[in-house]
């Protein structure tokens, strides 16, 4: 069903040099350019969404952050999270942010399909979620927390900082040391942690995952009609992701 | 205003698979049959774009909407009930073929001991092997009488198996398709657990093998090993559910009026008889009665009971006197089990639902338990079910949880880790039970399921036992790292787990011990039935469904016989 619109779509990419992030826009996340990753040089900034449909609209539009400074904020704790490194992009390279940025305007911002009545009490961990914020309320204050602590720690923007100074302030939420209002640090980061995979490995088409780069580097197909034919095979098979929407 | 419908024979509280099965039996019985379901038609034909691990798997798509009804818990009774307010340990299902659409399709039998537990316990071990608190009974079945009940459940889904379980129950049958198709990773399991002297066998499977006609003239395709199974509808009709199976039979005899949006709010009594059920449908908002000869409850352990409860039938369960019987022996499962780090490279990604390879050696009474703190045990298996980017990030011990380091070992061993997983048998405690919260509404006005429920010194001692044996097993496969799972401690209602709950209406076999016989009828309300997993009086070692389906159908079997006769079925 889909192999031909495969190929044809992986020469697609290759012909236009999407893949290789020639159609930049820039400008965009001008907020981003000066981050300093390891000292690594900065981040990349091209466009490209990996997807079909490359030369209409901008995913890198924000739907939900209002300000540069927040936004990088937010880029820059996931790109910590999941790095750019030899096998290939980082958070901030998948698109990460802007998956976020998107998934908490929507849906799962607004705990649209979570049971959000009162009375809220704290419980035990093994009670699981009792706030009365929704992630979106969760994320909005995560952010500016973790800006005001590196003002606190080290009069600085949080993307201004060192990466080493951002995983201790970032450790610090981890370990639910930083004081947040209706929510823990700790559950903060967890779902911190949780949205920067679930924009590094979901379909392309949610914004994250850019040119299906996450599944590529951990060898995952994405959506494949059948392995009926190798399922039995002891070799390991290397195959060209597919997105969904391609069949 | 409340409208009522005309009458009819039956009415089924939900769609799943018991629904489906009481719908398509009765209704090939000539019986008039309605289908109430909450949730929204669906098909193979929505199914297409399923392969998509974030809306289905992480964001549960197709799962139970929590904003509108969750239950409430608490480890102890000491503790304050606070709502589920995400899903996790369990994933609730809603929609035409309610958990069967989205469940792996492992399929099993109770092994004939879970049947005569108590019986078979005392008699090899005397009866103080379990402290009194663990309230073991039989069933009010045997294997041996529901065995024509499994045999026409595996027909109808077509399961695909091999019958080389030497400790299974006797079967009159072979398997209807063959067993699945083996791989590298199963191969190697198969072997490993041979040179340790154990019987491994293929996992029987509602993924099937090959296009299969079932008895009801129903086709089911073949399984593609596509990786989106556990968690997604299946795009090629090659997974069993009801949708496929049981309600198109039904819908084919003209005798079934299957409706959505239609909760159930109460069932409707008068004397000591029911009258039919009263339902909301939930887009208009209008209220209906729709008036019924028997009333079937087919809508999950923890709404069965609910159902029960708020229609005042039968006596709920209090722990302080033990008296009352609606809501105790909830029970849950335990998953002990190995993580296995290897230098080679698997094809994790590709696989189905149920493709795996398991061993019962250490289930149920196949092995001594004299010098073991426990009774039961649990299958051990290694399951290839696709291996999904976003929710599988395994890394050897002491990795940290995110940075460099994070990134380049979960990526490393997403096609070099795999599990050895079991599914540990839970027993009936006092102490874990189900009522009705006092506080928290679901969108009706009703009050939340509440479950009482924790780990018990039974589960910890097996958990520790069989995650050992799964890490032999993995140490025989040649894995270069073993890591059995941590101990556990108290029952944890955020991660995933199984959604193998069972308890709270239990079969039994006198009206002091449980809530329905062993038709499945009310013992205080002749024409009420219902039938879920919470009519077992533990929970196995193994997934529940191929057990329900049997008694799914044996339910049916009731139900159209007291549709000729009346009367109490025993
Ligand atoms: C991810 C996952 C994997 C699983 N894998 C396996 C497996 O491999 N093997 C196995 O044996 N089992 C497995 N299971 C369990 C299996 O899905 C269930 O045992 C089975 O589907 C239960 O069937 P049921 O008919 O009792 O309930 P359900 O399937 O839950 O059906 C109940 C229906 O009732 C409806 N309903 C509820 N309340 C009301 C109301 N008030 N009014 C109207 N309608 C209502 C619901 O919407 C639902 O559609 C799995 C489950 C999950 C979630
Ligand atoms: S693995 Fe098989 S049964 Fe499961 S969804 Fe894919 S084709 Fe269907």
């Amino acid at each position: 069903m889909s192999t031909e619109n495969n190929v044809s779509r992986r020469d697609f990419l290759k012909t236009t040099g999407i893949a290789a992030g020639t159609l930049v826009g820039g400008g965009l996340i001008g907020g981003l350019v000066g981050y300093n990753m390891n000292g690594k040089g900065t981040a990349t900034l091209d466009h490209g969404n990996g997807t079909t449909n490359e030369a209409t609209g901008s995913p890198k539009a924000k739907m939900f952050f209002m300000n540069e400074r927040d936004f990088s904020v937010l880029s820059n704790a996931t790109e910590r999270i999941f790095p750019e490194d030899d096998l290939g992009p980082g958070a901030i390279g998948l698109d990460v942010p802007y998956f976020i940025d998107h998934q908490l305007a929507g849906q799962y911002g607004s705990n649209s399909k979570e049971y959000m009545h009162g009375p809220f009490a704290e419980g035990a961990p093994t009670q699981g979620y009792q706030s009365r914020l929704t992630r979106a309320e969760i994320f909005k204050q995560g952010v500016q927390k973790i800006e005001a602590e590196a003002q606190n720690r080290f009069k600085k923007g949080f993307s201004d900082l060192e990466g080493k100074q951002m995983d201790e302030i970032l450790t610090a939420f981890q370990k639910g040391e930083i004081q947040m209002s209706g929510v823990t640090s700790a559950f903060f980061f967890i779902l911190l942690r949780a949205a920067t995979l679930e924009g590094a490995y979901a379909d392309p088409m949610y914004g994250g995952n850019r040119n299906m780069d996450g599944w590529r580097m951990k060898g995952f197909p994405g959506h494949q009609m059948t392995y009926a034919t190798q399922i039995e095979d002891a070799k390991f098979q290397k195959i060209e992701p597919n997105p969904l929407g391609n069949h | 205003m409340v409208t009522t419908l005309p009458s009819v024979d039956v009415v089924t509280v939900g769609v799943g698979w018991t629904g489906g099965i009481v719908a398509a039996e009765c209704s090939k019985a000539g019986l008039k049959v309605v289908g109430l379901e909450r949730g929204q038609k669906r098909g193979t034909e929505d199914y297409l774009n399923v392969h998509d691990e974030y809306r289905y798997a992480i964001r549960y798509d197709i799962m139970q909407n929590l904003s509108k009804e969750t239950v409430s818990f608490r480890n102890n009774s000491k503790m304050r009930a606070l709502p589920m307010r995400q899903l996790g340990s369990f994933l609730l299902g809603e929609g035409l073929g309610g958990s069967g659409t989205h469940w792996n399709g492992m399929s099993y039998r109770f092994l004939p001991y879970d049947f005569q537990i108590k019986t078979l316990t005392d008699e090899r071990y005397g009866p103080n092997k379990l402290d009194p608190d663990y309230l073991l009974q039989d069933w009010a079945l045997t294997y041996d009488q529901l065995e024509p009940y499994f045999d026409k459940f595996e027909k109808t889904a077509g399961i695909s198996g091999e019958d080389k379980n030497p400790f299974a129950g006797k079967r009159a049958n072979p398997f209807p398709t063959p067993p699945m198709k083996m791989t590298p990773m199963l191969e190697q399991f198969e072997k490993a657990a041979k040179n340790l002297k154990l019987s491994p066998y293929m996992v029987p499977s509602a993924n099937v093998s090959e296009v299969y006609k079932n008895p009801d003239g129903e086709t089911i395709n073949a399984c593609q090993y596509c990786g989106f199974c556990e968690r997604f509808g299946c795009e090629y009709g090659a997974k069993s559910s009801a949708e496929i199976t049981v309600v198109p039979t039904a819908l084919k005899t003209g005798n079934f009026d299957l409706r959505f949006n239609s909760n159930v709010v109460e069932i409707l009594k008068q004397g000591n008889k029911v009258t039919g059920v009263k339902y909301i449908d939930t887009i208009s908002g209008e209220e209906f009665i729709q008036p019924a000869n028997v009333v079937v409850l087919t809508s999950y352990v923890f709404n069965n009971a609910k159902l029960l409860m708020i229609s005042n039938i039968g006596q709920p369960y209090d722990p302080t006197t033990g008296k009352g019987t609606l809501g105790r022996n909830y029970c849950y499962q335990i998953l002990p089990g190995a993580a296995g780090f290897f230098d080679e490279q698997y094809n994790t990604f590709m696989g189905a639902g149920s493709l795996g390879m398991t061993v019962d050696d250490y289930n149920g009474d196949n092995f001594d338990h004299s010098e073991l703190d426990f009774i039961h045990g649990g299958n051990i298996a290694l399951t290839q079910t696709g291996t999904r980017p976003i929710g599988s990030n395994p890394t050897p011990p002491d990795t940290p949880t995110w940075g460099p380091e994070f990134k380049k070992q979960s990526i490393h061993y997403y096609t070099r880790s795999f599990g050895i997983g079991a599914q540990g048998a839970s027993m009936p405690h006092k102490e874990n039970y189900m009522s009705l919260d006092t506080v928290y509404k679901d969108a009706y006005g009703l009050p939340l399921m509440q479950l009482t429920y924790n780990f018990t010194d039974q589960d910890r001692a097996l958990h520790k036992f069989i995650s050992a044996r799964a890490a032999d097993i993995m140490k025989e496969m040649g894995a270069k790292t073993i890591v059995p799972s941590a101990e556990i401690t108290d029952y944890n209602i955020v991660p995933y787990q199984t959604t193998h709950n069972t308890g709270g209406t239990v079969m039994s076999s006198t009206p002091e011990n449980g809530v329905v016989n062993n038709y499945l009828q009310h013992w205080d309300v002749e024409n009420l039935f219902a039938v879920s997993a919470g009519n077992f009086a533990h929970n196995s070692g193994y997934n529940p469904t191929g057990t329900l389906g049997a008694l799914a159908y044996r339910c049916a079997e009731g139900i159209i016989n007291y549709s000729k006769s009346g009367g109490s079925l025993v």
